[in-house]
């Protein structure tokens, strides 16, 4: 009986030491949310989580809400899907945010509570990857859709010389932004100039770094004459290009797309990605958080012509979005090449 | 009691009855809610524990087949597949152009196939592992949604199809009633018919159960096309509160299945635990995880506490039960009960 008594007490104290102690070292890493109440709160959604180009988003955002004096809430799944997003949006639903921006797995899959928190008073609306235009008041989009899907094509154009195979390598089946893109590069391939340009795969690495890998190198293998890889997606071009320098494929089969030049530097250095194209995700983010407080405060309601200053990126103007929504844009895509990468490496 | 009738040989004593596990899940249920309160002033309402369960309860239905199927000392890794394929062949099926209705009902038959499958395999070709044939047919069937699909979406459910997954009756949410109502079959199956007491007894030892009568490759069969009616049940309430699904819906559910059924108590070495423990589990890491979510805690940190009590159910159960609790069966609790700890361990 003794010795059970000990047993028991031994249950209750580890009890009372992990539970407690797992709970603080959560407490430790929380992001901005919590019970302090006061300033209004402003939450961003981004895809996933282990994610360089949506941390860089997310401080972007959290730069601009808070220098307006209210309070940001940075969320993001382990996984990148729809169901995992829904857990949270619940969430932040309770929470009574004023203002949810929605970086969207999935177009339709977060209809139901999108519309539930605009029911109850939030203002949504999405950024980067979009929602469909039932489930937002207007989406932040970093850059004209067309001109991505064109520029893109003219890159492989140039870098093939003009005729081969290409391949894209794009994030998940049903990221919506990477979806419009590849529409745009296909229209843009319709087109006579481009004729002897043959897109023989488009495969999807779901912005998982060892997927992508994987997918990179199943394109090697299946297409041998393949002279182009397009990657309209951070994780997607960092892991073509770390296969293509590690086959010694440079010079043979080119890289371009949309990468971070900290993580793409080494390949355009070594030439197996001549050059690439970005926006600042910092700006995207922060371009967020100003149409996100100029929603709660009423001065836009996302109707097309509608006009807002956003911080240090000056006034910006809600335009028709091609799937019939509104949207609001960042700027042109910008190019990243040899002569100017070692500047923008240190930057993002 | 639902003590007495599994463990008929043990005297029913206030020690044995407090120092049950699910008294310990009770408390951690009630400290995670008061955890959660203090955290956040948006936790303690009426909406968070009616609505809150929506979010959760999906996975919960394969909780009840996984009961069994661990009690019986088997494991099943193929559920989140069986979901993903029915889930996806009843989108192709509806797009196609078959009424929703039947495709509801087509895709628990493709799930309760591929549950009848795995029972078949396992009782066919005896030499294999649950865990072997359940990871050939994991990857099997999430490799069939991937071809139906490639890597698509389908959808464009009719409109009173998601009222399946956000539908209430007053307050209630449609899910919660029908997952207590399984719940409800699935504890009265295992503790108040002889089906439940086979599948102890063949937990506790397959052969003796065998040489008894029981005719085992049935009971087998029948709780693996149990476990695939389930994940068909989960299709369904996922799949309607999405919208539209993916051939990669549902990945990983397995391994947070199993790890609600063992933090409920249940021996992974077979014929132990009750209905009860998983059912507090659910609901355990459930709010722990919309709780932790309102404070907007990292979605890993959540992970490293849900393996933390993991940790510390199997720890506590081995503390608490000195390493019978592993190794006991029916007859022998009794031999043991009667002597003075013969085979303890210093905690």
């Amino acid at each position: 009986m003794r010795k059970f008594l000990i047993r028991a007490a031994v249950i209750t104290a580890i009890m009372a030491i992990a539970l407690p102690v797992a709970l603080f070292a959560s407490g430790g890493k929380e992001q901005g949310g919590g019970a302090a109440g006061g300033a209004a709160k402003y939450a961003i959604v981004f895809k996933n989580t282990g994610n360089p180009y949506g941390d860089r988003q997310m401080g972007g955002f959290k730069a601009g809400i808070e220098e307006q004096g209210f309070q940001a809430i940075l969320r993001a799944p382990d996984q990148p899907t729809a169901e995992a997003q829904i857990q949270i949006l619940e969430q932040l639903i309770s929470q009574k945010v004023a203002a949810i921006c929605i970086v969207g797995n999935d177009k339709d899959a977060l209809q139901p509570v999108l519309t539930k928190a605009m029911g109850q008073g939030i203002k949504v609306f999405s950024l980067d990857s979009g929602v469909n235009p039932q489930s937002r008041l207007v989406h932040v989009n970093q850059a004209d859709s067309e001109k991505i899907g064109t520029t893109l094509i003219e890159a492989a154009y140039d870098m093939s010389g003009g005729s081969g195979d290409i391949a894209i390598l794009s994030a998940t089946s049903q990221a919506t932004n990477q979806n419009l893109w590849i529409d745009f590069m296909k229209k843009t391939l319709a087109q006579p100039k481009y004729a002897n340009l043959h897109l023989v795969k488009i495969a999807y690495g779901d912005d998982i770094r060892d997927k992508s890998v994987s997918e990179a190198e199943g394109l090697l293998q299946s297409f041998p004459n393949l002279k182009v890889i397009i990657a309209p997606t951070t994780v997607g071009i960092a892991a073509a290009g770390k296969v293509l320098t590690d086959k010694g494929l440079g010079g043979k089969v080119f890289l371009t797309g949309l990468g971070l030049p900290s993580e793409m530097a080494t390949y355009i250095e070594n030439g197996v990605c001549p050059y690439m194209f970005l926006w600042n995700p910092i700006d995207v983010g922060y371009l967020g958080a100003y149409t996100a407080t100029a929603l709660v405060t009423g001065k836009i309601t996302g109707k097309v012509g509608e006009k807002f200053t956003a911080g240090r990126l000056g006034e910006k103007v809600i335009t028709q979005a091609p799937d019939g929504g509104t949207e609001v844009l960042l700027g042109p895509p910008f190019k990243f090449d040899k002569n100017n990468i070692e500047d923008w490496k240190k930057v993002y | 009691m639902v003590e007495r009738s599994i463990r008929v040989e043990r005297q029913w004593s206030w020690r044995t009855f407090l120092f049950q596990w699910e008294w310990l899940l009770v408390l951690i249920f009630i400290a995670v809610n008061v955890v959660n309160s203090t955290l956040s002033p948006y936790y303690f309402t009426a909406d968070t524990f009616l609505q809150t369960p929506m979010t959760f309860l999906d996975m919960s239905f394969l909780v009840l087949p996984m009961t069994m199927v661990i009690i019986l000392g088997n494991i099943d890794i193929s559920v989140g597949s069986t979901v993903a394929l029915s889930a996806v062949v009843m989108a192709v099926a509806y797009n196609a152009g078959l009424p929703m209705v039947l495709a509801v009902v087509l895709c628990l038959l493709v799930a309760s196939a591929c549950g009848f499958l795995n029972g078949l395999l396992m009782t066919k070709f005896k030499e294999l592992s649950s865990v072997i044939v359940t990871l050939a047919t994991m990857i099997i069937y999430r490799g069939i949604a991937y071809v139906i699909l490639q890597d698509q979406a389908a959808g464009k459910f009719p409109k009173w199809y998601s009222a399946l997954g956000w539908g209430s009756i007053g307050k209630v949410p449609l899910i919660l009633i029908v997952f207590a109502v399984c719940a409800v079959v699935f504890g009265l199956l295992l503790h108040k018919t002889s089906f439940g007491r086979k599948i102890y007894g063949m937990g506790s030892n397959l052969t003796a159960s065998r040489y008894s009568g029981v005719n085992t490759d049935s009971i087998i069969v029948i709780v693996s096309v149990l476990t695939g009616l389930m994940a068909g049940f989960t299709a369904l309430f996922l799949t309607s509160r999405m919208g539209s699904t993916r051939p990669n819906v549902a990945q990983g559910y397995e391994l947070s299945v199993i790890a609600m059924v063992v933090l409920g108590g249940v021996s992974t070495s077979g014929g132990k635990g009750r209905i009860a423990g998983p059912l507090l589990a659910i609901f355990i890491i459930g709010f722990l995880n919309y709780g932790l979510g309102l404070v907007n805690v990292q979605a890993q940190v959540l992970l490293i506490i849900v393996g933390l009590l993991l940790i510390l159910s199997v720890l506590v159960l081995n503390v608490r039960f000195g390493g019978r609790y592993k190794r006991s069966v029916p007859g022998a609790a009794k031999k043991l009960a009667t002597q003075e700890h013969p085979s303890e361990k210093s905690p």
